[in-house]
């Protein structure tokens, strides 16, 4: 019964979110309030409804009710409980209905937290949201549903993948996908303030903190993709220019430049249709992820089970929606207007920059993530394009965007004085330069792109803190807004510093060991000194016991191991992994090798600065939290005769 | 209209049909430099009986080669198919099993030649018993030195050779019912007419 209920559930909140999609919209056109009206209720209804099915779900995963296909596939009794549940978003369809609940749930909480918004804008923001979830339900109803039964029940289900079974991957999806949903609300925003034809400032200050929320969510879940690819896959790598990667990142980058963009537009009432278009670019990527990750065109690590029905039904919608949303833009943009002039040198021009280069790198990532398919498409061959050809476009393009980033936050708005620039940012500039050429010494060796990098991360990191004490000096209130940024660009410095440090001195040893054997990184050693075998819930393992010496004395004992799930033939490796301020110490254990006495083949990795990766990103996440909480988004009401000013500048 | 707000959505179109001819392609269908080409020779036991099989003793004939390995998920997948073409069709189906004694299987130290051999044979004939045996016959790979020299990418993989010992189809990844109606059968009938 719970299935059906749960498929219920999710019907009635199909036919719902056709209302919310519908009502609320035309009551903006025949300015019948109690249709927008609507808007709110049907949100919050439709929200309770797939949380409901959600539910259902995680019910029959719980229960071990193997007479549901999905629960079948993805679940097993043996499985612990904590796994079990997360084995809801395992698989294709549930992690559509992850998708599906956290769209609702962003929709929701719209309603809820739009208060001091014009019910017509928050009727049109919610009915937008709605038709996106109209798209995505009846993507799960028709293509992927996650609760047909199935006949003959099976004994025991057939087991999450063991690469899933770990605490990284249990909350990766859902923060990525929160990430990739909440840039929908941005879109809706977008969409709403172009329907309505009144793209100003105040369109720019409500979609703000939302979009900052998704942006801090999406940062999130790509870092923990990369920390459990670090620590879970055993190749010491943490990122792989996979296309399921990419498809996460282009996105990101998009998003990034817009919640810039959007300050430009709030603060300056300029560059409107750019950063409208912006916010549906950053929402069509999130669905062309989607596409690439399901449909099954492009190989990737991650490919889940492909069905071409599926494929073709994402295609449609994206077209439907992308298409739809650039021919509103195509039709409403020409009327913007341009609001505030900026001068050749400005905060405007710096963060005009910044956009520039984040889309450019975007649109490099998309060409060689695209490059196979398209190829392929035009009967020229196959070929795959791999991380040389992403590190030698990437690169270039994050060197001034680094660099611009802090002159863009010290200059004024409008017009700046690139003497004054330079008289307060020469210390900082010349700090930053000694230490480039000083720091390589320190760590090994110099060479030009580790001394570029250290110099890019100190230049940031230092022109942040000097910006902060200046500010503190002054008085006056300071916004979280000015915390979470400053953090964020700190955050940025510790993982470009981070990325350099790995980049430029990690050592990397494969090989093979007996019983005994040292290896030696300086100054570390790294001795074999047992094999054990270990028993888990649902695995064996053979579990390697190396011991870390420095200067003779043992500081450190690692267990890598190599697991064998009972229902899978697909050995996993667990590297084990010591982390330090500065670096890690990395061993993961391979096949045991033919020979007279047994050996294994192992990876002793010394990884400096991996630690900061993860540091740089959760700095990111928090800054943009802080910047989101800010005081002045959450005022009750918005000034009538502000937005009436706008609402007269954007017509005229 | 403002032409240059038009350039997304004319992109956004480009990108569109791109996506929609890559949905009809199939990115796992890897052109091998093989196909056209001689089958590369090896003399390997068979799972039953002493003697040592070889290509050349297919001369003749058109074949299917196959490879599959118990440890592999995909060809359980496939097996039924393959059960089921070797009931309704007279083209042979060589098996190769592919490297079936893996690292894992010798806990307490690699094991002998023979041992492995013996092993081998046991969990493929298991295999075959509970699952059904499509193969006219099978041979072991132990060190998959042949699956080198085919260029094995994935298993399962099938190959179709002709009379002269010719390569003239192969697939990476499971047979589908789809994939043996419109593409191997036409292409067997074609070169057992020939």
């Amino acid at each position: 019964m719970i299935p059906e209920l749960g498929q219920f559930a999710l019907i009635l909140a199909t036919v719902l979110s056709v209302l919310l999609g519908v009502f609320p919209l035309w009551g903006t056109l025949n300015r019948n309030t109690v249709w927008q009206s609507l808007a709110r209720p049907t949100a919050f209804l439709q929200f309770a409804l797939v949380l409901l099915s959600f539910a259902c779900l995680a019910t029959s995963f719980l229960s071990n009710d193997f007479s549901v296909k999905y629960v079948a596939e993805h679940s097993n009794s043996l499985l612990p409980k904590a796994y079990q549940f997360a084995a809801v978003w395992g698989g294709h369809e549930g992690s559509l209905l992850l998708w599906v609940l956290m769209l609702t749930g962003w929709t929701a909480a719209v309603a809820l937290f739009s208060q001091s918004l014009p019910l017509n804008i928050v009727a049109r923001v919610l009915g937008v949201l709605g038709l996106v979830s109209v798209g995505f339900m009846a993507f799960i109803l028709i293509t992927s549903n996650p609760f047909d039964r199935l006949f003959p029940i099976p004994a025991d289900g057939r087991d999450l993948n063991p690469l899933l079974q770990d605490p990284g991957l249990v909350i990766h999806p859902p923060m990525l996908y929160m990430g990739y949903v909440g840039m929908s609300v941005a879109f809706a925003f977008a969409i709403a303030a172009l329907i309505s034809g009144r793209l100003d400032a105040a369109w720019a200050r409500w979609s703000r903190p939302w979009t900052v929320i998704a942006w801090s969510f999406l940062t999130f879940g790509i870092g923990l993709g990369s920390w459990w690819a670090y620590y879970e896959l055993g190749w010491g790598g943490w990122w792989f220019w996979d296309p399921v990667e990419n498809a996460s990142l282009m996105p990101w980058l998009v998003g990034t430049a817009l919640i810039h963009s959007l300050m430009v537009t709030e603060k300056r009432g300029s560059f409107k249709a750019w950063t409208v278009l912006l916010a549906i670019a950053a929402f069509s990527l999130s669905l062309l992820g989607t596409f690439l990750v399901r449909s099954g065109v492009l190989t990737s690590v991650h490919a889940f089970a492909t069905d071409p029905a599926r494929g073709v039904f994402i295609l449609c919608f994206l077209a439907v929606v992308v298409g739809a949303s650039l021919t509103l833009f195509a039709w409403r943009a020409p009327a913007v207007t341009l609001g505030g002039s900026m001068g050749l040198v400005s905060r405007e021009s710096f963060l005009l920059l910044n956009s520039v280069l984040l889309v450019v790198a975007t649109g490099a990532v998309l060409l060689g993530t695209l490059y196979p398919l398209i190829i392929d498409a035009l009967n020229l061959g196959k070929l795959s394009v791999g991380p040389p050809y992403f590190n030698l476009v990437f690169a270039p393009l994050m060197v001034p965007l680094l660099f611009v980033l802090v002159p863009g936050t010290v200059a004024h708005w409008r017009e700046a004085k690139l003497n004054d620039m330079f008289m307060q940012l020469r210390w900082v500039g010349l700090a930053a330069l000694l230490l480039a050429i000083g720091l390589p010494f320190v760590f090994g060796e110099w060479s030009a792109g580790t001394a570029l990098g250290v110099f890019l991360g100190m230049w940031v990191a230092l022109g942040s803190l000097q910006h902060v004490v200046e500010r503190i000096r002054k008085p006056g209130r300071i916004g979280g807004s000015f915390w979470g940024m400053h953090l964020a660009h700190f955050g940025m410095a510790v993982l470009v510093l981070g990325i350099t440090g790995v980049k430029s001195f990690e050592v990397e040893w494969d090989v093979r060991m007996s019983l005994g054997d040292t290896v030696s990184i300086a100054p570390y050693t790294f001795r074999l000194v047992d094999m054990v075998d270990v028993k888990g819930p649902n695995y064996k393992a053979s579990q390697a016991h190396v011991e870390v010496l420095k200067n003779n004395k043992v500081v450190e004992v690692l267990y890598p191991e190599k697991r064998r799930y009972f229902s899978s033939a697909m050995p996993m490796t667990e590297a084990a992994i010591d982390s330090g301020f500065l670096r890690d110490l990395y061993v993961s254990l391979g096949d045991p090798i033919a020979g007279d006495t047994p050996s294994w083949s192992m990876r002793v990795y010394y990884k400096p600065f991996v630690p900061w990766l993860w540091a740089g990103v959760l700095m990111m996440v928090f800054g943009g939290v802080l910047a989101a909480l800010d005081r002045r988004y959450r005022r009750r009401s918005v000034s009538p005769l502000q937005t009436a000013g706008e609402a007269l500048s954007s017509a005229s | 209209m403002n032409k240059k707000f038009l350039i997304p959505l004319g992109l956004f179109a480009a990108l569109v049909i791109f996506l929609a001819v890559g949905l009809t392609r199939d990115p796992r269908e890897i052109p091998s430099p093989l196909v056209g080409k001689p089958a590369p020779d090896f003399s390997l036991p068979m799972l039953v009986g002493d003697k040592p099989f070889s290509p050349s003793d297919m001369k003749g004939k058109v074949w299917l080669f196959n490879v599959w390995a118990t440890w592999c998920v995909a060809c359980r997948e496939e097996h039924p198919l393959l059960v089921e073409f070797s009931k309704q069709s007279r083209t042979p189906v060589v098996g190769l099993s592919y490297k079936e004694i893996q690292a894992q299987d010798q806990p307490n130290g690699p094991l002998k030649e023979a041992e492995k051999l013996q092993l081998a044979r046991e969990r493929s004939l298991r295999f075959l018993q509970r699952q059904g045996d499509p193969y006219t016959l099978s041979v072991l790979d132990l060190d998959g030195s042949v699956g080198i020299n085919y260029g094995v990418y994935g298993v399962p993989e099938t190959y179709l050779i002709d009379r002269q010992g010719v390569i003239r189809y192969k697939r990476v990844g499971p047979l589908t019912p789809q994939i043996l109606q419109d593409t191997l059968l036409p292409l067997i009938q074609t070169l057992e007419a020939s």
